[in-house]
């Protein structure tokens, strides 16, 4: 019965259901991977009692047939999803010691399903990072290394904990959120599979707000079924969240029929940037090839206002923030800071959250709070705003073409040392995600698949951008290219 | 565009940061190389295009003028660093 923390999600459904195993052995097996899995920071709250109460529950709930597809199956769940009861902080020391009084919509969607929760996964600072550098609890590791090379490797970021948790097998899946790229830039650094469905498929109810516009859950998993079937759990409309659709949600895995005759899939030429390694062209044409093979249409496209997308996030994204993380100011929850004789509620504010947001957190509050400040809101907010409806307006252009879905790299390089970046330009960071941000700017569902590996045995991963609410065709075809590519790659353990 | 001591100073208060003297040339220096990266978007013809509002158009729904929530003061504190009496405490505010 070893290895069962190993499993993907559908295999473990399947053994669950033949009675083959049970829910509360494979939440043991996790919870013995997470114990020796220290050395990679991954969980930060661990809740095993809860964990095998749940699993207990699951399995009866499979004893008497009543099983839907994520009933017993053991995950990790990001720490920006407010959990009741166990703490909730974002990654930050402003909300230390946070336990929320409710749970968020998406992950008790996947309690409802009988999911069993491990535990909270570390994150960049209110996923505000690329390299889950900036959490108040520590860099999370990548199980990966560079060939014999032992220095540590990120994870990437925002969402680095449940990438190398997934990654590491920790768990057999886990949450996480996109605002720029966070769930599909780290799946591409540790070799899984992460998609970020159409904005409002999501609730974003209970999930700690960074850019209200842009920000989305979505499952990391270690296959392509595995994001289907979870991603389906999760999607659904919440009265408590405005933004959220009504619409239906269509049974994502049974659209895996890798059949993709006929699809015309584009390559946008503005995502062929100078100096982008030889081995991301290479897997970028490579992928195409495959998708041409697998009966798929390959074609040209242009997407013109692609250059402008990053800047305009970085204003849009911190503007949304400085709103968004007003809330924190030393009264109702987390952190506050001891105040000297003599200061007011101003100073409680400023020292509070001086001492409670991390250096890339106030730097992100106090651009956005410049950008919406009076003088320099159409310059800058509005102008940023009428960009991000022409990026929109790019992509409507090549769906209306017929193009059903669009090809890119990830990353525009496989992951880096922990620590590399410590010197270079605030901006230099923000270009991690040059591929993925224009994907939230638009609203559109993008899914990342480990498609290769670099010459140093890193994963590289390909990216697939599908039309607004179409994630189970971008799903099949995302199925059919990683049929293709047969990514089997794992890191060997050393933690 | 570059940012003067002052004006990030400025910012800083704006945002309810407290920033030491010190460490604010080394912030300005920041902000600029962002702006700096940010005022590429003035390349751009924005002309006749609305700043979006929604990513996805659609009209958001209406509830009925209900009570659907309340009598929860004590959730509501739980998390407080600091409440008595039923009440959040803050430093005083009115003299």
């Amino acid at each position: 019965m070893s290895d069962l923390n190993k499993l993907t999600l559908a295999a473990a459904r399947d053994r669950l259901r033949a009675k083959d195993v049970t829910s509360v052995e494979l939440t043991q097996a996790c919870l013995g991977a997470i114990e020796g899995s220290g050395a990679l920071n991954a969980f930060v709250h661990q809740t095993p009692e809860l964990a095998l109460e749940r699993a207990r529950e699951a399995d009866v709930r499979l004893a008497k047939g009543d099983a839907p597809d994520m009933c017993g199956l053991p995950i990790g769940i990001k720490d920006l999803f407010c959990t009741k009861g166990v703490l909730s902080q974002a990654g930050s020391a402003i909300l230390d010691g946070f336990k929320p009084e409710y749970e968020s919509t998406v992950s008790q969607n996947l309690q409802d399903a009988g999911a069993v929760m491990l535990g909270k996964l570390n994150m960049d600072e209110f996923a505000m990072g690329s390299s889950n550098e900036t959490s108040t609890y520590g860099d999370v590791v990548s199980p990966w290394k560079r060939g014999n090379d032992d220095a540590k490797l990120t994870p990437g970021g925002s969402s680095g904990g449940s990438a190398a948790a997934v990654a590491a097998d920790l768990c057999l899946a886990a949450t996480g959120t996109d605002t720029g790229g966070s769930i599909r830039q780290p799946a591409a650094f540790v070799g899984i599979t992460g998609i970020k469905p159409t904005y409002g498929r999501c609730s974003r109810w209970g999930v700690v707000a960074f850019a209200s516009s842009l920000d989305q859950a979505g499952p990391m998993t270690k296959d392509v079924r595995d994001a289907a079937i979870m991603l389906e759990v999760m999607c659904g409309h919440d009265a408590k969240d405005s933004t959220s659709v009504d619409m239906a949600v269509p049974n994502f895995e049974a659209m895996l029929t890798g059949d993709i005759k006929g699809k015309k899939i584009g390559l946008p030429k503005e995502y062929r940037m100078d100096g982008m390694p030889a081995e991301i062209e290479k897997l970028w044409a490579n992928g195409a090839d495959m998708l041409r093979d697998a009966g798929a249409q390959i074609v040209d496209i242009s997407l013109p206002h692609t250059k402008y997308a990053l800047p305009a996030y970085y204003v849009i994204a911190p503007a949304e923030a400085s709103s968004n993380l007003a809330r924190y100011d030393g009264v109702r929850y987390g952190h506050r800071a001891k105040l000297d004789a003599g200061d007011g509620i101003t100073e409680m504010y400023e020292k509070t959250r001086a001492e409670g947001f991390g250096h890339e957190v106030q730097r992100r509050v106090m651009i956005g709070t410049y950008v919406l400040s009076a003088g320099f809101y159409d310059a800058y907010y509005n102008r940023a705003r009428r960009v991000r409806a022409l990026i929109k307006r790019d992509f409507e252009n090549v769906f209306a073409d017929g193009v059903d879905a669009i090809l890119t790299p990830t990353t525009p390089s496989a992951a880096f040392g922990l620590g590399e970046m410590a010197d270079a330009d605030p901006v230099q960071m923000y270009l991690n995600d040059v591929f993925t941000v224009t994907v939230n700017l638009a609203g559109l569902p993008g899914i990342s698949v480990p498609a290769g590996v670099d010459k140093q045995g890193l994963p590289l991963g390909l990216q697939l951008i599908g039309r607004p609410w179409e994630e189970g065709d971008l799903l099949n075809t995302a199925y059919a290219l990683e049929a293709a590519a047969g990514f089997v790659a794992k890191p060997a353990k050393w933690w | 565009m570059s940012i003067d001591v002052e004006t990030a100073a400025r910012v800083a208060k704006l945002a309810r940061i407290k920033v030491e003297p010190e460490a604010l040339p080394a912030l300005a220096q920041e902000f600029s190389a962002i702006l700096g990266f940010i005022e590429q978007l003035n390349e751009v013809d924005v002309e006749g295009v609305e700043p979006m509002t929604s990513v996805t158009p659609m009209r958001l729904k209406r509830r009925v003028d209900v009570v659907t929530d309340g009598n929860q003061q004590e959730k509501v504190l739980a998390n407080a660093p600091d409440a008595r009496e039923g009440f959040f405490a803050v430093p005083k505010v009115v003299e």
